[in-house]
């Protein structure tokens, strides 16, 4: 044991999604000073995105509100978005760590007005959105966005439509010439939260998932169904915006198999089952397939799989989908073998979902610093690991429940840390 | 608050504020109607702006500020002033970006949210924390298996002291008797080694930690940073905070005659083979022989409606681990996994694959039946049909998870008829999850399991008002059924974790216990300065009671949903301060205003109310009161505002903590004065709950329903209020919603009350 404060008693939470802002808030109303990193211009990362969670069905954006008054009224939560860490040198306890900055062209002093969106004729593709939809570019992330602050497309910059941008602003908010930067950060321990991407269900090439407009993937339908999403939160198929009444579920996209993610990603199967309820709560006349290997509903969840099971309009079928083919109305047909009956089919959909699994961020953009990590991309700091932890689906394939009880234990860890107490 | 208030009141007529309204006419509210002194400022949270309000501040001529601008969800860190009450008028989103500029609805709607505001700045101060006495930071932990040693070791490690308080004489738990573990570190495939003696052995020798075994919680009472424990060997301690990890037993397997426990020797559990495991010596109990086929039974009591309807969680993983044991023993056993569905979620999908590979055989089938001979007839699925399985030398029966939400071991205690109704309240048998809102016909509802209340003693006993136990969810499982919030309690300062929370395996349990530990410390740090916690997180405000006015009623110790109001030796109520999480639900069940806080009163919303200029009737311009909860219906409306959304100027809505805290004199209050109608806008109340103060929005409910005949007193239709269920994705159904109201009160004609 050591009585020697450490050089610095903050904690960088890298990633600001459910699991990076728990962290900061479990440690930060314990009396600590946080600073959170988020590579978007807003907090909520992924939940922000969903419409609802299993099995409540309650609304994602209802946590996230009063976490945001969490972190508004308490001045030790220091909040940089569009912000990552571009290197880490020192140890536990004394920490510097790069951060590069990208560029909003929106100043702090933006007040949310919305002149900027009204002035700006371009528009882009809506990040918010998965792309399914359009936004001006000049753009409040979302309704809830956190900061409520505006941002600048890169693709807008350098055309007429900026300065138009710039000249609408009464309170010259707008940095055209905002670059890349970097700082400084001198902190005592740092907790990976970066979260996960979905898997990209263009490389399931039997798939066709670009190739048929009504193949989507489940966060696509998590924005279909959200109030906010492209379609006002009615379930509309892609190809014509007509209402789907026969659906698939496909589990499995991408997860369990070794050619793509050789691990079980935990959430497809109640999410799916969740967008089951989705579908029959609009559609009082549709069906819902769900095509699966095992139902992992695991623990309690069991409740919500019993619920679906008795529904008559939802079918499980075991059964791992060979292909989708195009229809001769160009819509998707869902082919392979019945793993009970033995049976072959081809049937017909008016939408299908892919049930695509999570894949660590950080298998795609690597932490800037030495860490544990194991085959699949996610951190696993080694056990005598100096002031690094991991929390939230950075750590591993985990629910949103789990996720927060995951953040919560790396809060303490990292206030061990900070505070100088024993290993 | 010592200095004598002083109110500066600064409008903001940027964001479109300027455009809706003229700004020269809500000064005159503020200088004529309040005489305040008011400033105007085109972009008050810019640097100019704050530093017109906080010259005033520094003047000393001002310590109280209404801030007439955006919502106060907005800018909360920019009109944030050191020992200033900061009050803000939402004029922005609910005004200026919700009603037509211009308008003289919109006008009128401005000023009386200015003159609401600057009602609740004069009968509101800032709030002083109570803080009182000597607070302990000991962090109790009771149960002294994987989760409770973890916790122990965890806090310590924090610098807390700690005390480890387990039943049984000897640490360890369940966890003592395993031969190895699953797998938790990559790559996944390789059983690990049990390590819960290095664990004893680490919390024995650390000096923070005092250990207690043999020993049960007697009584607890008290409160955060002051709970007053008692046990069961006549000594008592005071701690800061409670970390419950008394973990799970296993599933009954006399229940389990059918799958052949106690029909043949050679049926045996999960547990007893992992005895044998660690025993060194696997043999069949009828000849002592080792076997050579083993038949592990999935799901044996687990995920079936007449045993466990919950999956255990762990049994598959379990199996995969015993099976390989024995193969990696003697590689000549056959090992057989009989499983429903295969659940080894997340990274433990490769420890399966490492079974298959290893020669362990999975059947997907259901087991029917176990006899005497071991024979094992499953229901295959692959097959669709019954297959018996022969020359079975051992079956293991994969038996669930038991939460030890109570002592099972000690008498159930006799309750009185109220602390049984409560227990029934907060004890849930059935399934909170429901598939909400199906259009069509919804799915037949599954048989509702007999209502028991637990079995055994109390685990603490509290000695709060609202029975002894902790409260369960479905199943018998601890709190909390918040996805967001999973270590949410209804008893502030008191932590579940690990099976008692939910089934799960050692390596969750570990990062659960964890978890629980930062709860607590937090519990403890914010005590010590009277500050609250999740998810008023900071509130310093906190109820009193005017005991002289009380009628010793005893409604606000029912209804607080934490139980944090218990009644003293003269029937008063009486609070414990850090057990409450303000949510003003006493203040709303006190049927003679004795309860308030110094921000948040009956008699600060009852004013606000009637500070509003109601029209008289022949203006045609009606009056509807909205009070909509600040977490979720309130933001659904600064939403509505954010897209644009329009919606009938005739309302005024007054934000509340929830809807637990309103009043029904607050109603009476706003038709007497002549609102033609009243609006509550809460979060979904019953079994799955969304409320966060869990059961606020469903009092409130119950009480509105019983305003029928206070209004039929009054001569008043009861539709002209009513309750509706707001989530925060109804920015664009709210509007809707209060437009319908409008019309439909506009039927009634106006409130007869009006200009008495």
């Amino acid at each position: 044991m050591t009585d020697q404060k450490p050089r610095s008693q903050t904690i960088l939470v890298v990633g600001g999604g459910i699991s990076g802002v728990t962290t900061a808030l479990e440690a930060a109303e314990a009396g600590y000073e946080v600073v959170i990193l988020e590579k978007a211009p807003t907090l909520g990362g992924r939940v922000a995105q969903l419409n609802r969670y299993f099995p409540k069905l309650c609304h994602p954006t209802c946590g996230l509100e009063i976490n945001f008054q969490r972190i508004r009224k308490n001045p030790r939560v220091k909040v940089f978005t569009m912000a990552t860490v571009a290197g880490v040198k020192g140890g536990r306890g004394d920490y510097t760590v790069t951060v590069k900055t990208t560029p909003r062209h929106v100043r702090p002093n933006c007040t949310a007005c919305g002149d900027c969106a009204k002035a700006c004729e371009t528009r882009v593709p809506n990040p918010f959105d998965y792309n399914m939809g359009e936004t001006t570019a000049a753009y409040l992330p979302h309704e809830m966005a956190f900061p409520m602050r505006y941002v600048v497309a890169p693709q807008v910059i350098g055309t007429p439509d900026a300065d138009k941008i710039k000249a609408s602003c009464k309170y010259d908010a707008i940095d055209l010439d905002e670059k890349e930067a970097t700082f400084e950060l001198g902190v005592g321990a740092i907790v990976w939260a970066t979260g996960w991407q979905p898997y990209d269900a263009n490389r399931i090439s039997p798939y066709r998932y670009a190739h048929i407009k009504d193949v989507i993937n489940n966060v696509e339908m998590e924005r279909l169904a959200s109030h906010n999403g492209p379609t006002h939160g009615r379930i509309l198929r892609p190809s014509d915006g007509k209402e789907p009444k026969k659906v698939a579920l496909i589990q499995c996209a991408g997860s369990r198999d070794y050619n793509h993610l050789a691990y079980c990603s935990r959430i497809c199967c109640l999410a799916s089952m969740k967008h089951a309820a989705y579908v029959r709560e609009q559609y009082a006349d549709a069906t819902v397939d769900i095509y699966y290997i095992d139902i992992r509903a695991h623990d309690k969840l069991e409740a919500f799989y019993r619920k679906l099971k008795v529904d008559p309009q939802v079918t499980f079928i075991k059964s791992k989908p060979a292909e989708i083919k195009i229809g001769p109305d160009g819509g998707p047909v869902v082919c392979g073998e019945n793993t009970l009956t033995r049976e072959l089919y081809q049937t017909p959909y008016d939408l299908v979902v892919l049930a695509t699994g999570m894949q660590p961020a950080s298998a795609v953009d690597r932490p800037a610093m030495e860490v544990g990590m194991d085959d699949y991309g996610f951190v696993v700091p080694a056990l005598d690991d100096d002031g690094v932890f991991a929390a939230g689906v950075a750590s591993g394939p985990i629910d949103v429940s789990m996720s927060v009880q995951s953040a919560t234990a790396a809060a303490l860890k990292a206030i061990q840390a900070v505070s100088g107490a024993a290993r | 608050m010592s200095a004598a208030k002083s109110t500066g009141v600064y409008l903001c007529s940027g964001c479109g504020i300027g455009e809706a309204v003229t700004m020269g006419e809500l000064e005159k509210v503020v200088t004529k109607e309040f005489k305040k002194p008011v400033k105007s400022h085109a972009c008050l949270c810019g640097d100019e702006g704050l530093a017109v309000i906080k010259a005033d501040i520094e003047a000393g001529t001002v310590n109280q500020v209404v801030v007439g601008a955006c919502s106060p969800r907005t800018m909360t860190d920019r009109f944030r002033f050191p020992a200033t009450q900061v009050l803000r008028s939402n004029l922005r989103e609910q005004v200026a970006w919700s009603h037509p500029a211009g308008d003289e609805d919109t006008r009128m709607m401005a000023e009386d949210n200015l003159r609401m505001s600057l009602t609740e700045a004069a009968k509101s101060t800032l709030p002083e924390p109570k803080i009182d006495g000597e607070y302990s930071s000991v962090v109790m932990v009771v149960g002294g298996g994987t989760a409770g040693l973890t916790a122990a070791h965890e806090a310590a490690q924090a610098g807390h002291e700690v005390l480890l308080v387990e039943r049984a004489a000897k640490l360890g738990g369940n966890a003592a008797n395993w031969s190895k573990r699953m797998p938790h570190r990559p790559p996944y495939r390789a059983i690990q080694g049990n390590d819960i003696d290095t664990l004893i052995a680490t919390v024995t020798a650390d000096s923070r930690v005092k250990v207690k075994t043999g020993c049960t919680v007697a009584k607890t009472s008290g409160m955060p940073g002051k709970f007053a424990v008692e046990f069961s060997d006549g000594s008592g301690a005071t701690v800061g905070a409670i970390v419950v990890a008394t973990g799970w037993r296993p599933y009954d397997p006399t229940k389990l005659g059918h799958l052949g426990y106690g029909v043949s020797p050679d049926v045996v559990t999960n547990v007893q083979m992992e005895g044998m495991l660690s025993g060194g010596k696997v043999a069949r109990k009828s000849d002592g022989k080792a076997p050579g086929v083993v038949a592990f039974v999935q799901c044996a009591g687990s995920r079936d409606p007449d045993h466990l309807p919950y999956c255990s969680s762990v049994c598959c993983g379990v199996s995969i681990k015993q099976a390989l044991q024995l193969r990696e023993a003697d590689p000549k056993v056959m090992t057989y996994i009989i499983y429903e569905e295969l659940r080894t979620p997340g990274v433990a999908e490769e420890f399966y694959r490492a079974a298959q590979e290893a020669g362990v055989i999975f059947m997907k089938g259901k087991v029917k039946s176990v006899d005497k001979a071991l024979t094992v007839v499953v229901d295959d699925a692959l097959l669709q049909q019954e297959v018996p399985l022969a020359g079975v030398d051992l079956v293991v029966l994969a038996t669930g998870m038991v939460p030890n939400s109570t002592n099972i071991d000690a008498p159930t205690p006799e309750l009185d008829e109220e602390k049984l109704r409560v227990l029934h309240n907060d004890v849930n048998p059935l399934s909170p999850i429901k598939v909400a809102g199906y259009a069509g016909e919804a799915p037949a509802p599954l048989p509702a399991p007999p209502d028991t209340l637990p079995e055994g003693a109390p685990i603490l006993n509290l000695q709060y008002r609202q029975g002894p136990h902790l409260p369960m969810l479905a199943d018998g499982f601890a709190d909390s059924h918040y996805i967001c919030f999973p270590y949410e309690t209804r008893r502030t300062g008191i932590y579940t974790c690990g099976p008692v929370r939910r089934p799960m395996d050692m390596g969750e349990t570990a990062e659960d216990a964890t978890g629980a530990v930062m709860k607590a410390i937090q519990a403890i740090r914010n005590a010590g300065q009277g500050v609250a916690l999740h998810p008023r997180a900071g509130d310093l405000s906190y109820p009193m009671i005017n005991l002289n006015q009380c009628t010793k009623c005893r409604r606000c110790t029912v209804e607080c949903p934490f139980g944090a109001i218990d009644e003293n030796e003269a029937s008063y109520p009486q609070v414990n301060e850090t057990r409450c999480r303000r949510c003003g639900t006493c203040m709303g069940a006190c049927p003679v205003r004795t309860i308030s806080f110094a921000n948040y009163s009956v008699d600060m919303l009852g004013s606000m109310i009637k500070a509003v200029n109601i029209p008289d009737e022949f203006d045609e311009k009606p009056r509807i009161l909205i009070l909509a909860c600040e977490n979720d219906a309130y933001p659904a409306l600064d939403m509505a505002g954010i897209s644009r959304q329009q919606y009938s100027a005739f309302v005024r809505i007054i934000p509340v903590r929830c809807l637990g805290s309103v009043s029904l004199l607050l109603i009476s209050d706003a038709l007497s004065v002549g609102f033609d109608g009243v609006m509550l806008m809460g979060c979904k109340p019953g079994d799955d709950y969304q409320c966060h103060f869990v059961k606020g929005s469903g009092i409130s409910r119950e009480r509105l329903s019983k305003v029928g005949e206070t209004l039929k007193s009054m001569q008043l239709e009861s539709a002209r209020v009513t309750q509706v269920e707001a989530s925060i994705a109804d920015s664009a159904r709210l509007p809707k919603l209060i437009d319908a109201f409008v019309a439909e009160l506009d039927g009634f004609g106006p409130n007869p009350f009006k200009g008495f």
